[in-house]
């Protein structure tokens, strides 16, 4: 005989409720093998998402017993103790599409409000950049660009949930990634983009971004990096 | 130039400046006061060492400023985060709390001093 | 629509220090007009301070200045975890300031505690 999980899944949109499944436990089960379970073999009409199960993409991030998580690196076995249930829904601050699968649009509109991709002055005809790996500002950027948009720092900013213009975590790593690309030409711009109460002035320090990016990122520190940039163009009167 | 980011840049750094003040008045503050309550605090023992002394003054002077530096930045994000207050009427709350505590503390400061 | 997290996702030292911070702060900023206006007091002459002080001799105005003061150690060496994480060199959340925090707060109202009774 099988030993079961109990699994609650959310079923609806925002408005919705938790359904409760039987799943069979198995070793290294993942959350994300649990679902696919449900979905195949207990309810075909779920919605989830999720592309190369291993750990790269980013697209199955979910909430799992109250905290973001990429469901395909989730074990089982790491989240419920014996006995305890399973409870997977969507990620929060994001408008729930249907069950497990969020709106992803204002999470990357915001990550473009803050200035968050590269531009550079040369052209093919010129010589490569150089930038030496140990330049401070290489060091500095480098922590920060392994980022692969899965919007679990997002999800878990209290801060995303109190101020709706907030850009978050996500984009504002990115945006201190640029800041010290020294190739990049917008940095005045992308420093105007990224100060204020929409920006980098909200961040609590609260944490939550840090503490549960799968890839070991802080936002915090890159937010903190922000507000001591802006200041100081501030005050250069380069804003 | 991007007058909400410099706006906002200032308030930051004014908040962090003070918080720096304040960390050092604070310490001092905390050992004067666990000091002075010794056995109980009286009028008399307070006055007897504040009246007339300007250095008490001084140091609780910039006290009481870095207080109104500090403090509204701060109240002004619970009351937009929490409060549900918008842009404008949170600065002002705080703008308005800032101008409480400066005559307050200042006129505190003088009352004992004096 | 979307969801919001509960307490679970909140469950972390660096979220905790956070609404320590704030919480203390508030508390703070409420008690700092009473305590000028307490001050204050001393403008009528000292007789009228006097009597403030003996108002506030029963057991629970003790208890909320014995709570002040922990507040206020709190929120400095919380906000002093915060300089160093913005000025400082790039070292985490920091959470061993979170522990320090709590640790000098306790210190601060023993000391308090203690001075009271002497």
């Amino acid at each position: 005989m099988t030993a079961k999980l109990r699994v609650k899944v959310w079923r609806g949109s925002a408005v919705g409720a938790f359904s409760t499944y039987e799943v069979p436990r198995q070793g290294s089960q993942t959350v994300l093998d649990v679902v696919t379970h449900v979905q195949r073999h207990l309810e075909p009409s779920l919605s989830y998402r999720f592309a190369c199960r291993v750990g790269m993409c980013g697209s199955c991030a979910m909430t799992v017993n109250g905290k973001a998580r990429w469901t395909c690196r989730t074990h089982v076995a790491k989240v419920v103790a014996e006995g305890d249930e399973l409870e997977i829904a969507p990620l929060a601050n994001l408008p729930v599409i249907k069950d497990l699968a969020t709106d992803m649009s204002e999470f990357f509109d915001k990550w473009a409000r803050a200035k968050g991709s590269f531009k550079g002055s040369k052209t093919r005809h010129d010589d490569f950049a150089r930038v030496a790996p140990s330049s401070p500002e290489r060091v500095t950027a480098s922590a920060g660009i392994e980022c692969i948009g899965c919007a679990a720092c997002y999800s878990s900013c209290d801060v995303v949930t109190w101020r709706p213009d907030y850009l978050g975590p996500a984009a504002l790593n990115r945006a201190w990634t640029l800041v010290n690309d020294v190739r990049d030409v917008e940095r005045t711009s992308r420093l105007g983009a990224v100060a204020g109460d929409a920006g980098c002035h909200s961040c609590h320090t609260q944490g939550s971004c840090t503490e549960r990016c799968p890839k070991q990122l802080s936002p915090t520190l890159a937010i903190a990096g922000l507000k001591r940039t802006v200041a100081k163009a501030a005050v250069r009167g380069l804003l | 130039m991007n007058v909400a980011a410099v706006a906002q840049a200032r308030r930051w750094y004014w908040q962090r400046v003070s918080a720096m003040v304040l960390a050092l008045c604070v310490l001092v503050h905390l050992g004067v006061l666990i000091y002075a309550v010794r056995g109980g605090l009286t009028a008399a023992a307070i006055l007897s060492r504040t009246r007339g002394n300007w250095g008490f003054a001084a140091f609780y002077t910039v006290f009481v400023i870095a207080c109104a530096v500090h403090v509204p930045v701060g109240l002004a994000n619970i009351a937009r985060e929490w409060w549900r207050l918008g842009e404008r009427p949170a600065l002002w709350l705080g703008r308005g709390f800032s101008v409480v505590l400066l005559w307050a503390g200042l006129r505190a400061v003088y009352a004992v001093v004096a | 629509m979307k969801r919001r997290n509960d307490q679970r996702a909140r469950s972390h030292p660096a979220y905790w220090a956070f609404l320590m911070h704030r919480l203390s702060g508030l508390g703070l900023a409420v008690f700092l007009p009473l305590h000028f206006w307490a001050l204050g007091l001393a403008l009528r002459g000292p007789a009228a301070l006097e009597g403030f002080l003996r108002f506030t001799d029963q057991g629970l105005f003790k208890l909320a200045e014995w709570g002040l003061v922990v507040l206020l150690a709190l929120h400095m060496m919380g906000g002093v975890r915060l300089l160093l994480i913005e000025f400082g060199s790039a070292s985490g959340l920091r959470k061993d300031w979170i522990a320090g925090a709590a640790g000098f707060a306790a210190a601060a109202g023993l000391a308090f505690a203690l001075s009271l009774f002497a």
